[in-house]
C-alpha cells in the first residue's frame, strides 16, 4: 500500500463538535492512502466496497447510521453491486420504525430495499452518509489548497487515518481524562497538562468520544483478505466514500466524455477561426489565392 | 443614437416586410448581431460571452434543481441529497450549478479587471460600467442566497454572519437584520425568502445584462488601444471594425469551449474542490463551525471587512469623532461596501485623458499591483483573523482604497502617456504587417 504523509491542516480537519476548541500544536498527519477511486480515472473497487460494507455492518452500524443512503443502492452499478436477492436479504437484517403501521401508532418492521439505512443508534455518534465529504484531509501548503488539487480532498484518507490513529495517551494526561486519545482527531478535548510553556499543544490530536473500534480481525472477510486494522480502516473508508458519492464512477465518465468532446470542438473552432480571420490578418493569402 | 455607422436590416420578402412594419424584431436582432466591433479586440474581450453562457447555464440548471428541491429547514438538506442520489443526472446538474457560480465569478473578475486596465469605464462608457457594477452586486447577492439553500453548516452560519453585518448599523441595524431574516435569527422565514429571491434575481440580472449590452452597443466597444472607432462615414468605420458575426462570435465560441473543457474537468473530476466540507453537515444552530469561511469569490471583500479591528488607529479615531456610533464592526461593513463603491466610481476618480493602460507607463505598474493585491486579499480572507494576517489584510486593504482614491486621480496629472496610434486600423496593421488592403473589402459580412 503506497503511503505518503501529508500534514493535516487544522483548519479543514476541524470536526464540528460542540465545544471543540481550536488550538495550534503539532500538526497531525493524515496518511495519503492509495484508493482505487483516486485521480481523474479512478473508480471504486467493487470487492473493496463489499469488504467495507461488511466492516460497516458488523462494526460501525452498532452506533452509527447512514440515513441518506437507500439500501437498494447497494445493488447499483458503480457501488458494491450486490445481486437483488442479497440486497433484499441485507435489508431484512435491519428493523426500522414504520409510522404507518398499527393504525398510525407505528411499529417496527424489517426493512425493504426501498428503505434507507437506519439513523445513528447512539446519541453523539454522527451519521456517516456524508462523512467522507464532510471532512478534508489535506489543504496546504499555506492553505492554498494545492495538496487538495493534487491528491483530492482527503475525506476517506482522513477517516482511515482516524481509525488507525488510536495510540497510547501521552503520559502528561490524567488517567481519568474524558475520551480516548487519537493522534489524528483534532476537535476533541485536550488536557491542560499537555500544553507547553508557550501555550502550544505538545502532542498532535486530541481525545475523541469514540472508543477504538478496530483492533484487527474484527470481521472475517469472505475473500480471505487479511483483516488488519489498516485493511479494515481503508476498506470502510472506501465504502463511506461510495456512501457519500455513489455517482462518482458515472460522474468521472461524464467528465471525461465532456472534456474529450469539448477538446475536439475547440480544435474545430480554432481552425474555423483561423480560416475566418486569415484574409483579415493577411496571413495565408497565398493558399487562398 | 450615436452608434457606429453600419448597414441595417432590409426586409426583402413580403412576409419580412409585413412583420418589419409591425415589429422590427428581426432588424433588432440583425443589428445586434452585426454590430461593428473594433477588429483589434484581444483575448480579454471574450469574457462577456462566457458570462452570458454562465447566466444561461445557471438559470437552466437552477430551474431543474428547483423541481426537486424543498425549501424547508427540516427537508432542504435531505432534498439536496435526494437530488444527488435519486434524480437522473442530479449530481452532475447540481455540481454544474455549484461550480457554475465559481466560473461565473472567475469570468466576472477577469471582465472587471480588463475594464480597469483598458479604461473601459471612462467616458462615454460610464453607464455601461455602473450597470456592470449593479450586475456584480446582484450576482454576489444571488450567489450568497444560493449558498444558503443546501442548509449545510456553512450555509446556516454564513447566513448568520452576513445578515449580522446589517445588524452593526447604528440604531436601526437590529431592526434591519430582523426584517431581512423575517425573524430574530436564521430559520424557516429566511430560507423561504432567500429561495424566492435566489430564483428572482437571476432574471433581474438578465434584464440588466440586456441594458449593459445596449449601453455599449450605443457607445461602441472599447478596444485595447482605447482609441475610438472613426465614425465620420460608414467606409471609415469599416476600416476599424468587423461585424460581430461571424468574426467575434466564432472567436468567442472558441475561447468559451476551451474554458468549458477546463470547467468540465473540474466538475467531473474534482467537483468539491472549491466547496467547503462543512457544508456536507446539516445546518445546526447549536453547533458553530470553528471557522466560518465564505466561498472563494467573496474572500477579498471578506478580508476588507475583517481588516478594521478595534485596535486600528483610524477606527479608533472615527469611533471617537462619531461619539462611539461608528464601532469597529460597522466600520468594517462600511469599508467592505466602500471597497466596491470606489471601484464603481472609477470613471470619475481616474483623471487621465488616456483610456488604455497600454499607453500609460506608470499606471501599468500600479494596476498590476492592484491585481496582486486582489489575490493577497483573497488569500488572507481565508486565514484566521489573528496575528500577522491582520496586518497583511490592513496593508492590502489600504492599497485597494489608495489605488482608487489617490493613485488614479494623481496619475492623470503626473504621468506622461506614450504616443497612441491614430486609428484602430493603424494598430491592427502594426500587428499584422502583411495585411493586403484589398482584403478589407472581403471583410464585409458573409450573410
Amino acid at each position: 500500500m503506497k503511503k505518503t504523509n501529508i500534514h493535516l491542516s487544522a483548519l479543514t480537519a476541524l470536526m464540528v463538535t460542540a465545544g471543540g476548541a481550536f488550538a495550534a500544536g503539532p500538526a497531525p498527519e493524515v496518511t495519503n492512502y492509495d484508493f482505487a477511486h483516486d485521480g481523474p480515472f479512478g473508480s471504486y473497487d467493487q470487492a473493496q466496497l463489499q469488504r467495507g460494507l461488511q466492516v460497516y455492518t458488523e462494526v460501525c452500524a452498532a452506533c452509527h447510521g447512514l440515513q441518506y443512503v437507500p439500501i437498494r443502492s447497494l445493488g447499483d452499478d458503480g457501488g458494491p453491486g450486490l445481486p437483488g436477492d442479497q440486497v433484499r436479504a441485507y435489508a431484512e437484517f435491519y428493523e426500522i420504525w414504520d409510522p404507518t403501521l398499527e393504525d398510525g401508532f407505528g411499529d417496527f418492521r424489517p426493512a425493504t430495499p426501498n428503505d434507507h439505512f437506519p439513523m445513528s443508534q447512539l446519541e453523539g455518534a454522527p451519521d456517516l452518509s456524508l462523512m467522507a465529504k464532510a471532512r478534508a484531509g489535506f489543504s496546504g501548503p499555506y492553505q492554498l489548497g494545492i495538496n487538495q488539487l493534487l491528491y483530492g480532498m482527503g475525506g476517506p484518507e482522513y477517516i482511515a487515518s482516524l481509525l488507525t490513529g488510536y495510540a497510547d495517551p501521552p503520559s502528561c494526561a490524567p488517567d481519568d481524562f474524558d475520551g480516548t486519545y487519537n493522534a489524528v482527531f483534532t476537535a476533541g478535548g485536550y488536557p491542560e497538562q499537555c500544553y507547553d510553556e508557550n501555550g502550544e499543544r505538545k502532542y498532535p490530536g486530541s481525545w475523541i468520544g469514540m472508543t477504538q473500534p478496530l483492533w484487527g480481525d474484527d470481521v472475517l472477510y469472505a475473500d480471505d483478505t487479511e483483516a488488519t486494522i489498516e485493511q479494515q480502516a481503508v476498506d470502510v473508508a472506501s465504502f463511506l466514500m461510495w456512501a457519500a458519492e455513489p455517482g462518482l464512477n458515472a460522474r468521472k465518465q461524464a467528465g471525461f466524455t465532456g472534456v474529450v468532446m469539448l477538446s475536439v470542438l475547440a480544435v474545430l473552432l480554432y481552425l474555423t477561426n483561423k480560416r475566418l480571420w486569415a484574409p483579415i490578418k493577411g496571413k495565408g493569402r497565398q493558399e487562398e489565392a | 443614437m450615436s452608434g457606429i455607422p453600419h448597414d441595417h436590416y432590409e426586409p426583402n420578402s413580403k412576409t419580412e416586410k409585413w412583420l418589419h412594419s409591425r415589429l422590427p424584431i428581426v432588424g433588432l436582432l440583425y443589428d445586434t448581431l452585426m454590430i461593428p466591433t473594433p477588429k483589434n479586440l484581444n483575448w480579454m474581450w471574450i469574457w462577456g460571452i462566457v458570462l452570458v453562457f454562465c447566466l444561461v447555464m445557471q438559470i437552466v440548471t437552477g430551474i431543474v434543481l428547483v423541481m426537486h428541491y424543498t425549501p424547508h429547514v427540516d427537508m432542504a438538506f435531505a432534498s439536496v441529497e435526494h437530488i444527488m442520489r435519486n434524480v437522473n443526472g442530479g449530481d452532475i446538474i447540481r455540481y454544474l450549478h455549484m461550480n457554475g457560480a465559481s466560473l461565473f465569478f472567475v469570468a466576472v473578475y477577469a471582465h472587471i479587471f480588463r475594464g480597469l486596465y483598458y479604461g473601459s469605464y471612462k467616458a462615454p462608457r460610464e453607464v455601461t460600467w455602473i450597470i456592470g457594477m449593479l450586475i456584480y452586486l446582484l450576482m454576489m447577492a444571488t450567489a450568497f442566497m444560493g449558498y444558503v439553500l443546501p442548509w449545510g453548516q456553512m450555509s446556516f452560519h454564513g447566513t448568520a454572519v452576513i445578515t449580522g453585518l446589517f445588524g452593526t448599523i447604528p440604531f436601526i441595524g437590529e431592526g434591519i437584520q430582523t426584517w431581512l431574516l423575517g425573524a430574530s435569527s436564521v430559520g424557516q422565514p429566511a430560507l423561504n425568502r432567500f429561495f424566492s429571491l435566489h430564483y428572482l434575481l437571476p432574471f433581474i440580472i438578465l434584464g440588466l445584462v440586456i441594458v449593459h449590452v445596449w449601453a455599449f452597443h450605443t457607445t461602441g466597444n472599447n478596444n485595447p488601444t482605447g482609441v475610438e472607432v472613426r465614425r465620420t462615414s460608414k467606409a471609415e468605420a469599416e476600416k476599424d471594425t468587423l461585424p460581430f458575426w461571424p468574426y467575434f462570435v466564432i472567436k468567442d465560441l472558441f475561447a468559451l469551449v476551451v474554458i468549458l473543457a477546463v470547467f468540465f474537468a473540474l466538475v467531473g473530476f474534482h467537483p468539491n474542490y472549491l466547496g467547503h466540507p462543512d457544508n456536507y453537515i446539516e445546518g445546526n444552530p447549536l453547533v458553530t463551525p470553528a471557522f466560518i469561511v465564505p466561498e472563494w469569490y467573496f474572500l477579498p471583500f471578506y478580508a476588507v471587512l475583517r481588516a478594521f479591528t478595534a485596535d486600528v488607529g483610524i477606527v479608533q479615531l472615527v469611533n471617537f469623532l462619531s461619539g462611539g456610533i461608528i464601532t469597529a464592526d460597522f466600520f468594517g461593513v462600511l469599508a467592505m461596501f466602500g471597497s466596491i463603491a470606489v471601484m464603481a466610481l472609477a470613471p470619475w476618480l481616474d483623471t487621465s485623458s488616456v483610456r488604455s493602460g497600454r499607453y500609460r507607463p506608470m499606471f501599468k505598474w500600479w494596476f498590476w499591483l492592484l491585481v496582486i493585491d486582489f489575490f493577497v486579499l483573497m488569500w488572507v480572507g481565508s486565514q484566521p483573523a489573528e496575528g500577522i494576517y491582520g496586518t497583511i489584510s490592513l496593508i492590502a486593504t489600504t492599497y485597494w482604497f489608495a489605488y482608487f482614491l489617490v493613485i488614479l486621480p494623481l496619475l492623470g496629472v503626473i504621468e506622461k502617456p506614450l504616443p497612441q496610434p491614430e486609428t484602430i486600423e493603424d494598430d491592427f496593421n502594426a500587428h499584422y504587417p502583411n495585411t493586403d488592403k484589398s482584403g478589407e473589402a472581403a471583410a464585409t459580412p458573409a450573410e
